[in-house]
């Protein structure tokens, strides 16, 4: 170690580093540009200069970067005479190079505006740094200098360019003033490494992190591309690298895991666009998928969310998207489910961000918006001039000059229209991935004609093969909620297959009991982070320590290169007890990564972890003000000014535990409960099935056969009969439920039952009602008996379909979809309509196949494998006659003969059918006693009155409300496998509460100061868990009113804390005296 | 980022001249988007004025309507609330009771005799570093119009 002094502060660094080293060391910040770590140091853009006295030697200015620090040196690095010549400096590069950014922007912090002398417009500041990049790192020589004084020039050898040069940017990339460099050495063109998460609009570097919101959220090397794993040379980034995290010799590491069961979900592909060759995708720039546009939808896409074309960055004016492109083709017979209402959502998002003008054209053949809340999407992106056309582009034509292309089409009538569009989207439809094949080889499962695995109806998560689960768009096309429930209900089976060995590897943690120190004044502890330079790089750390100690209540302050590391982990420890501190404080990175480890050493020293507060000094400071080291530094002080005047109010929390009731209430014996129930016996829990009707099997009992030919009936018996035999299951049929009182854990429940009333308690509670049929009102149902429903006609024809048979009268069948469904008081799909009317219409046509069967429809919704049943009904010669919502068929009847008019949309014309059976497809709809249901649970319905889950993607199964869950056509209509899969899930979900003994319950949760509370009850109504209840009673001989909430539903958002206008309930961790604190903290002059 | 110095300037704030008065801004943000989003745009390096004190809160819909009365009568010159964008709320509803609740605040702050315009409500998701950087940059520049708060001591 050496001792020397910098700006008259004595200081000990390792003896051979340069000056520079030793000033950034101390936290002081001088201007440097032909300087790079990684590079060896050459002094030539002489910015860094310093001023430098040798023991009993006059003081120079010398460049810090290449002057090495010896011992005795006296160091200036801002004195008059410094800033003089910086200034000078900085005004002849900026004459040299006056568009350079970094050479303005360090001209501008040194005060320098304009070169008083004439201004050369160069693009090179002779700084050498592509030069030394290329020979030093990249080992080429393929860049130099020639030429001495005025004649010296940036040259590659003999000025020619040269195979030594092999075009790795790196002089590109590394120059300060943007010059292409590489144009000097090399004509080849660079091709760029695609961004694959911005389906390769955009390029990344060889280290990367994949995408912001990554997990782990750590960079990568691209092995392929990175220059020191392919030719050795290069390695700055492990030179870089402060934590010392990069290791070349990683090699990919086979790991042998013991599993009981597996789950395949190896997601899907989109369809290649190019194989449409028509549609002139890869060969015209305009034309663009739908994932394409949906990372140039996305404000963490290509262009950050501007909404432009990748040919020329022009906004577009009119877009087209075009559907089923690679979806419902002669190869390819199933719908991809999706894309109708991604780009309904494109088109709407696209809208929003160009405003109204941009014109949105949707080219469709049905319009699949068949999900909940899809039908009210489809029809509001219509009232926000979203176009939708019934036509199936066959070729698209690019008009050369503009690149804007021409789509030409069938119009209403055959008209042919040919129209220009900016734009064009494809929507591409999914298949399974390449590599499926050798996967189902390897796992020994059988795959379907499309190579999507295959499954049965009533095993939908399962593959051929016993122990390997299934699950996402691997086994059919489907959106994401259908996606979120297959995943669970796949967990769900693995979870009953591996009853027995749950939870025998876990081990528990434990921690040393907890030092109370409620009666002690707060001692507040301090760490300040390095962040390896991320931080200390801008921020002066050890002054912002120096700071922290002489604010009240700091009784320690320390920095740490990485306080996040394991030995900074101990180290904090070790303070704690050391100084006995009682509050910690660290500054650093966002509490949303690591709060949770600090806490955890909290814990582990001894504390509350409660008693910890954060400042993010690094995403809020050094990161955002780069180039303000003097106010980043001032803002890090107020940070962690705020976060000690927080934490000095920081109170121990307990994470109270609940004891969890270990069974379930599972409302409704149809096929949802009846499977919810045995997936959670099979998982080891008790069940109570709750049926209003006197027998289980509810819809299901009216469903003889499948578009697949499974037997529903069989299955019916069999489900019911392993219900029966389930020692697990309790079924009260006849079953009405009174009440339901408590929450997650533990919830009693009052039910009716043949005039007996018994009360059950259980932790976890599965809503599985089902819903109903109408029943029509319209087309003579009900008036003439050939008006028929399909539920009817379906048990008729189960009956052997007498009335089809030559002595019968039913030579043609007239069905009429979207009965109930798709009108203005009943505005939803019900999904299952369209393929139920092609199911009957099949066994018609089997059964007599001379019967004409006409489908009268608006949209024929066969997503996913129902569509292949869909081409079939064609083939066999099932009619489909399109109706418009605005002129729907008439029924008439003369004495009893049926006569229905249509106006055939395709056709353009009105047509007659002489029918002798009406087949209504009526909708699905919600039970009335819903409403009661989701009174006793406290949770929501829809507008339609279907149960509302937590979220409609990500949480299709919950409710907002913990221990109360969702499954069936309670849901949504649905059909019987996704019925089941939406059951297991259920299970599965409810299970995560049913494994515990107990639950911990959140610690900054909702608390009532009775003294303050008034019992306005302001609170309870804005509480969105409903958690706060209104308590009355008599207190000295008057009414006394107070809130009281409910810790097992609170998730501590606060809302009732910001209504209170008598500060008498509050969040724990986050009082208003404790955010008061801090803004008070941020408000006091530092 | 970049392993050159130079790379990271791309992104260079404007520096205000000296003489531009330099407002202090308490930002209260929701833990779930809004600081999210601030810290994405730290990890993007986007820069943008230093002007603001961010209060971490769990959710826009908790912040008192007091708080932000009584931070601009302490002498901040600008309050910013962010929560996340309608239907993004990880508590169903919480930014919709913060935007109720901001047009009662807009509605107090005359009798204090404040500007409306130094306090505004935001939506910033997770995922849009750039919007809060630039919401920032926005309101910064809009409370520097206004100048110091009458509030302010020093």
């Amino acid at each position: 170690m050496i001792r020397l002094e910098i700006n008259n502060q004595s200081t000990e660094v390792l003896e051979g580093i340069t000056l520079l080293q030793a000033i950034e060391k101390v936290g002081v910040k001088i201007p440097t540009l032909c300087h790079h770590k990684a590079l060896t140091p050459y002094g030539a853009c002489r910015l860094c200069v310093v001023e430098v006295q040798a023991p009993g030697r006059p003081a120079t200015v010398q460049a810090a970067c290449s002057y090495q620090a010896l011992e005795g040196l006296a160091v200036l690095t801002h004195s008059d005479r410094v800033l003089r010549a910086r200034r000078i400096v900085a005004e002849l590069l900026l004459a040299r190079c006056p568009e350079a950014e970094p050479v303005r922007r360090i001209a501008m912090e040194l005060g320098v505006h304009e070169p008083r002398i004439r201004k050369k417009n160069d693009d090179c500041i002779y700084c050498g740094l592509c030069v030394r990049m290329c020979c030093e790192r990249m080992g080429r020589t393929a860049v130099g200098f020639s030429g001495r004084g005025p004649r010296k020039r940036l040259e590659p050898p003999f000025g020619k360019h040269n195979p030594i040069c092999w075009t790795c940017g790196a002089c590109d990339f590394i120059c300060p003033t943007g010059k292409q460099v590489s144009s000097l050495t090399t004509a080849k063109n660079f091709l760029p490494l695609s961004n694959a998460f911005n389906i390769g609009l955009d390029s990344r570097p060889a280290a990367y992190i994949p995408y912001p919101q990554a997990v782990p959220n750590k960079a990568v090397l691209d092995s392929t591309a990175c220059i020191h794993l392919n030719y050795g040379s290069c390695g700055i980034c492990q030179e870089v690298c402060e934590a010392k995290a990069i290791n070349y010799e990683q090699k990919p590491l086979a790991t042998e895991l013991n599993v009981g069961a597996i789950i395949l979900a190896p997601g899907y592909e989109i369809f290649d666009a190019r194989l449409t060759k028509d549609l002139g995708y890869g060969r015209f720039p305009n034309v663009i998928t739908s994932l394409e546009f949906e990372r140039i939808l996305s404000a963490s896409g290509p262009y950050s969310g501007h909404v432009q074309r990748p040919y020329d960055q022009k906004q577009p004016r009119r877009i087209a998207f075009l559907q089923c492109v690679g979806s419902r083709d002669s190869e390819r017979d199933y719908c991809s489910s999706v894309c109708c209402m991604y780009a309904t959502k494109e088109a709407i998002i696209a809208k929003e961000h160009l405003g109204e003008g941009l014109q949105c054209d949707i080219f469709f053949m049905d319009l699949r918006a068949f999900s909940k809340g899809f039908e009210q999407y489809y029809r509001r992106a219509q009232e926000l001039g979203v176009r939708y056309i019934r036509s199936r582009v066959p070729i698209i034509k690019e008009v050369p000059a503009s690149k804007n292309l021409i789509v030409e089409y069938l119009g209403e009538h055959d008209k042919r229209i040919s129209e220009e569009y900016d734009l064009v989207v494809l929507s591409v439809g999914m298949q399974p991935p390449k590599e499926v094949k050798a996967l189902a080889d390897r796992f020994g499962i059988e795959l379907n004609e499309f190579n999507f695995c295959k499954t049965s109806a009533f095993t939908p998560a399962q593959s051929s093969r016993e122990g390997v689960y299934v699950a996402g768009p691997f086994v059919e096309p489907k959106d994401i909620p259908e996606t979120v429930m297959q995943s669970s209900a796949a967990a769900a089976q693995a979870l009953s297959l591996l009853e027995s060995a749950r939870g025998t590897l876990i081990k528990p943690k434990l921690y040393p009991a907890e030092r109370d120190v409620k009666q002690e004044h707060p001692r507040i502890g301090v760490f300040v982070c390095h962040c390896g330079t991320n931080i200390a790089g801008v921020v002066k750390v050890p002054e912002v320590v120096e700071y922290a100690r002489t604010l009240p209540d700091v009784v320690y302050a320390e920095n740490n290169l990485y306080t996040c590391s394991n030995d900074a982990q101990d180290r904090i420890k070790q303070k704690i007890d050391e100084h006995k501190l009682n509050r910690v404080v660290v500054a650093s990175c966002t509490p949303r990564t690591h709060e949770p480890l600090f806490r955890n050493t909290m814990a582990e020293a001894g504390l509350n972890p409660y008693l910890f507060e954060m400042a993010n000094i690094r995403d809020q400071c050094s990161w955002v003000h780069m180039h303000q080291p003097e106010e980043a530094t001032k803002k890090s002080k107020d940070l962690v000014r705020m976060a000690i005047a927080k934490s000095r109010l920081l109170q121990p929390l307990q994470r109270q535990h609940l004891k969890i009731e270990k069974s379930a209430l599972v409302i409704g014996g149809g096929l949802s409960g009846m499977t919810s129930a045995l997936s959670l016996a099979g998982q080891g829990y008790h069940v109570y099935l709750v049926e209003k009707e006197k027998e289980l099997g509810g819809d299901l009992r009216h469903v003889y056969y499948l578009l697949n030919g499974e037997n529903p009936q069989d299955e019916l018996a069999r489900i019911r009969n392993e219900v029966d035999r389930n020692a697990k299951i309790h079924v009260l049929t006849n079953a009405a439920i009174e009440n339901i009182e408590g929450s997650i854990g533990n919830f009693k429940t009052r039910i009716s039952r043949n005039g007996e009333t018994t009360e059950i308690v259980h932790g976890v509670v599965i809503v599985a009602t089902g819903a109903k049929q109408y029943k029509p009102k319209e087309y003579l149902y009900g008036q003439n008996e050939n008006v028929i429903t399909q539920r009817e006609l379906e048990a008729r024809l189960a009956a052997g379909g007498e009335f089809l048979k030559p002595n019968g009268r039913a030579k043609t069948v007239v069905m009429i979809q979207c009965v109930g469904s798709r009108d203005t008081d009943h505005p939803y799909c019900s999904r299952v309509c369209c393929a139920d009317a092609i199911k009957n219409a099949l066994k018609i046509k089997q059964l007599s196949p001379a019967t004409n069967v006409y489908v009268l429809y608006r949209d024929i919704r066969t997503y996913g494998f129902k569509e292949g049943y869909y081409t079939k009904a064609r083939q066999q010669g099932v009619a489909f006659v399109r109706y418009d919502e605005q002129r729907k068929p008439e029924v008439s009847q003369n004495l009893k003969a049926l006569e229905v008019t249509v106006f055939d949309q395709t056709l353009g014309m009105p047509i007659s059918i002489s029918s002798d059976l009406v087949v209504l497809s009526a909708g699905i709809h919600p039970h009335e006693e819903n409403r009661q249901i989701a009174q006793f649970l406290k949770v929501p319905l829809n507008s339609e009155g279907f149960f509302l889950e937590a979220h409609m993607k990500l949480r299709p199964v919950d409710f907002m409300t913990d221990g109360v869950f969702l499954c069936g056509t309670a849901h949504s209509p649905k059909t019987l496998d996704e019925s089941i899969l939406q059951a297991q899930a259920a299970s599965a979900r409810a299970a995560t509460i049913l494994a515990k003994d107990s639950i911990e319950l959140e610690g900054n949760i909702s608390h009532v100061l009775d003294e303050k509370c008034d019992g306005c009850a302001y609170c309870v109504d804005t509480c969105p868990y409903k958690g706060i209840t209104l308590l009355e009673y008599m207190w000295q001989g008057s009414v006394k009113k107070v809130v009281q909430t409910n810790d097992s539903v609170c998730k501590g958002c606060g809302c009732c804390q910001a209504t209170c206008p008598k500060d008498g309930v509050q969040i724990y961790g986050f009082t208003l005296e404790q955010i008061r604190a801090q803004i008070d903290a941020a408000l006091e002059v530092a | 980022m970049g392993i050159s110095p130079v790379q990271s300037v791309s992104a260079v704030a404007e520096a205000p001249p000296a003489e531009t008065f330099q407002p202090l801004i308490i930002a209260l943000c929701c833990n779930w988007c809004s600081y999210a989003g601030a810290d994405l745009a730290g990890v993007s390096r986007i820069q943008y004025p230093p002007s603001i004190r961010m209060v971490r809160v769990m959710c826009s819909g908790m912040v008192h309507p007091n708080l932000v009365i009584e931070a601009l009568t302490k002498g901040a010159d600008g309050v910013l609330m962010c929560g996340c964008h309608p239907g993004d709320c990880h508590y169903q509803e919480g930014n919709l009771k913060a935007e109720k609740r901001a047009e009662a605040i807009r509605l107090m702050l005359s009798d204090f005799g404040l500007e409306e315009e130094r306090f505004r409500l935001e939506w910033v998701s997770a995922a849009e570093g750039p919007r809060f950087a630039q919401v920032v940059r926005d309101f910064t520049e809009q409370v520097q119009k206004l100048g110091p708060s009458p509030y302010r001591t020093q």
